[in-house]
């Protein structure tokens, strides 16, 4: 928070002018990008896309609320465009004061439920926001039905769909109170009108990514998962509304190896720590893939602070099971109840609740899967450790 | 002698009252039944509740999710079959309001419960979220503080033949001002604790497990829910900060 500007210099400014953020917006075609899961990266993959042709401001330290969206502004002022990522609780008013051209949707699920309010309050002021700027173009996940009863409120629309073998966990419809099963094939709700619409751009589990006019591309990245595989789809598909031939947004997009500290590898000496972040749930999963496609030991370190959500019973809605017969580390401030979760999973463990040097503990290939705060406070040590580790390298060659 | 029969958990409708981890409170039964070398199997319910089951378990969920819950554990014969057939169940937060006589819903108007248990749920002004610790009422749990995490918008009132599950020592509770949490009524236990609430409390879930196989069960240890319950029922100080020059 030293930077000029920054989440507290935008705090501030609009506080002294709270028609700012609308101002700043005039003048730069923005896009802004929310959901529960991948907006950060997405973000960073969208703003490398369009940076083919223009200089975008975007807030890639991850502040994501309406402050963080004007200091992301005012800390380039030579930027002519903008590409902000944005929690989903303030997008509706980032929506009336911004005017984007572009709003990307991602997905739509419970993220912290005593963080944020109910998920169909937050996805009905979205599709309000929507409806009331005509101007702006969705570009929106066809295989979420909250996502898509949103979308429909605005006037143009970009559907992406992600793999078939995605479903969503089944919801209930947000017009009518129906439910809608998860299923194999296209989706629709049993009481109302609200279906799976027909998809522009569409991505399969491997990579295949097939747009307009019969584009075809192997999206091929350096970042890990499915999860990367279909949030770069979002990004290619965004940035072609925007301009960028969709070649060159892919070619843009794989180059990315790491998004704000997530996926980055830190080296030790017996080894290396890579970092990983999850938020929630669906996060967790796929966090747990990315873990699985590797041979490495793993730190699973859970915090509970505000920013992660005060109470860790989530912990039983992600299938930790998954890990038996791997070197397993419980960290974190709720390493205890991550202990219950991991017994009762019949997961071998060991409590360290120091991340650090739990990875130390295992030696060798370590992923460090975090949660929010937790991710943070790693990423900060370790990125300290690799700074100081360049300026004056240890004689012993320890660090 | 003869084989025991699985014992048979119904974890009814995870698609929707599964927002908060509940699901995991058929986990730690399945689990004391198996490390106690009896089987035990989970049951996943979307459907019409079957009336096989030994055990029930509801957790909790948004208000819309709730009403959908509700009209589909009313089909016949239902939950109310199986608790007239001395069924077990738990029944966490919005698990617990569908049981009772009625509930508020998303749109402000009250919808029926099962009518199972004696209670009625209204919506509170604030929201009770936090740390909950309370003194288990039920003779069986004496000794042993219940602890849990509330997070509920409902304010539920026992009638005159619901029984509180526990008094509140710090928290809110059923929220009614009685200073009560929770609720149990025959083999019926309704509490607002999430954790899950069984994974916090083992005397909780043996005494849920006791009553569906109908004899005492030998005593289990699992050491990481003994530190948990340390940790969580310690009183409050400041935790030392992190050494930072830790590398």
């Amino acid at each position: 928070m030293g930077r000029p500007g920054g989440v507290l210099g935008g705090r501030v400014a609009l506080a002294l002018d709270p028609g700012l953020l609308a101002e700043l917006a005039t003048s730069r075609p923005v896009a802004l990008v929310s959901g529960t899961n991948g907006k950060s990266t997405t973000t960073a993959m969208l703003a490398a896309a369009v940076a083919v042709r223009s200089r975008p401001a975007w807030n890639r330290t991850g502040a994501n609320m309406a402050d963080g969206a004007l200091a992301a502004l005012l800390d380039h002022p030579d930027a002519d465009s903008a590409v902000l990522e944005i929690d989903e609780g303030y997008l509706p008013g980032v929506i009336a004061q911004t005017r984007p051209a572009y709003v990307v949707l991602l997905n739509m699920s419970r993220d912290q439920l005593d963080r944020v309010g109910e998920v169909h309050s937050v996805v009905r002021r979205i599709r309000t926001a929507l409806a009331a700027s005509p101007r702006t173009t969705v570009i929106a996940n066809a295989g979420d039905p909250l996502v898509v009863a949103a979308a429909q409120a605005a006037e143009h629309r970009i559907w992406v769909a992600p793999p078939r073998t995605w479903r969503h966990d089944g919801v209930t419809c947000l017009l009518c109170g129906g439910h809608i099963d998860p299923v194999a094939t296209t989706w629709g709700c049993a009481e109302c009108a609200l279906r799976e619409p027909s998809a522009t751009w569409t991505v399969t589990e491997d990579g295949q990514l097939l747009g307009p006019d019969g584009y075809r591309r192997t999206l091929e990245l350096r970042l890990p998962g499915a999860a990367n595989l279909v949030n770069a789809s979002f990004a290619v598909a965004a940035a072609t509304a925007y301009g960028v031939a969709p070649d060159r947004a892919v070619d843009a997009v794989a180059g990315l190896d790491e998004i704000a500290g997530r996926y980055r590898s830190f080296p030790r000496p017996d080894g290396e720590t890579r970092l990983l972040l999850a938020k929630n749930p669906a996060g967790w999963s796929e966090t747990l893939a990315v873990i699985e496609a590797s041979p490495s030991a793993v730190v699973i370190a859970v915090n509970s602070r505000e920013a992660d959500g005060r109470d860790p019973s989530w912990l039983w809605d992600v299938p930790f099971e998954r890990l038996r017969g791997r070197r397993v580390m419980a960290s974190g401030d709720r390493a205890a109840d991550l202990a219950v979760r991991l017994a009762y999973a019949e997961v071998d463990h060991e409590v360290e609740p120091d991340p650090v040097m739990a990875a130390r503990m295992l030696g060798g290939r370590v992923d460090v899967a975090a949660d929010y705060t937790a991710f943070l406070g790693v990423r900060a040590r370790l990125a300290r450790a690799a700074a100081e580790d360049r300026t004056s390298p240890r004689a012993d060659g320890t660090g | 002698m003869p084989t025991e029969s699985a014992v048979r958990i119904a974890s009814v409708s995870p698609d929707l009252l599964g927002t908060y981890g509940d699901k995991g409170n058929a986990e730690v039964l399945r689990q004391r039944l198996r490390w106690r070398g009896r089987t035990a199997e989970i049951v996943t319910v979307t459907g019409a509740v079957p009336t096989g089951c030994d055990i029930y378990v509801l957790g909790g969920g948004e208000d819309s999710a709730q009403v959908l819950a509700a009209q589909r554990a009313a089909r016949p014969p239902g939950l109310r079959g199986a608790v007239e057939r001395g069924a077990v169940v738990l029944a966490v937060c919005a698990g617990l309001q569908i049981l009772g006589e009625r509930f508020a819903g998303p749109d402000g108007h009250d919808h029926a419960g099962l009518g199972v248990l004696d209670l009625t749920t209204t919506r509170r002004v604030r929201r009770a979220v936090g740390e909950v610790v309370a003194t288990p009422l039920v003779p069986e749990l004496a000794g042993t503080p219940l602890t849990g995490f509330e997070n509920h918008g409902g304010a539920t009132r026992l009638g005159p033949t619901a029984r509180p599950l526990a008094r509140v020592e710090s928290g809110v509770g059923n929220g009614c001002g009685q200073g009560t949490e929770g609720v149990v009524a025959g083999r019926v236990v309704g509490t607002y604790l999430h954790g899950p609430v069984l994974a916090r409390n083992p005397a909780l879930a043996d005494l849920l497990l006791e009553w569906a196989v109908g004899e005492p069960l030998p005593p289990l240890q699992v050491p990481a829910v003994e530190q948990l319950r340390e940790r969580r029922l310690r009183p409050r100080r400041r935790l030392p900060r992190l050494n930072r020059s830790t590398p």
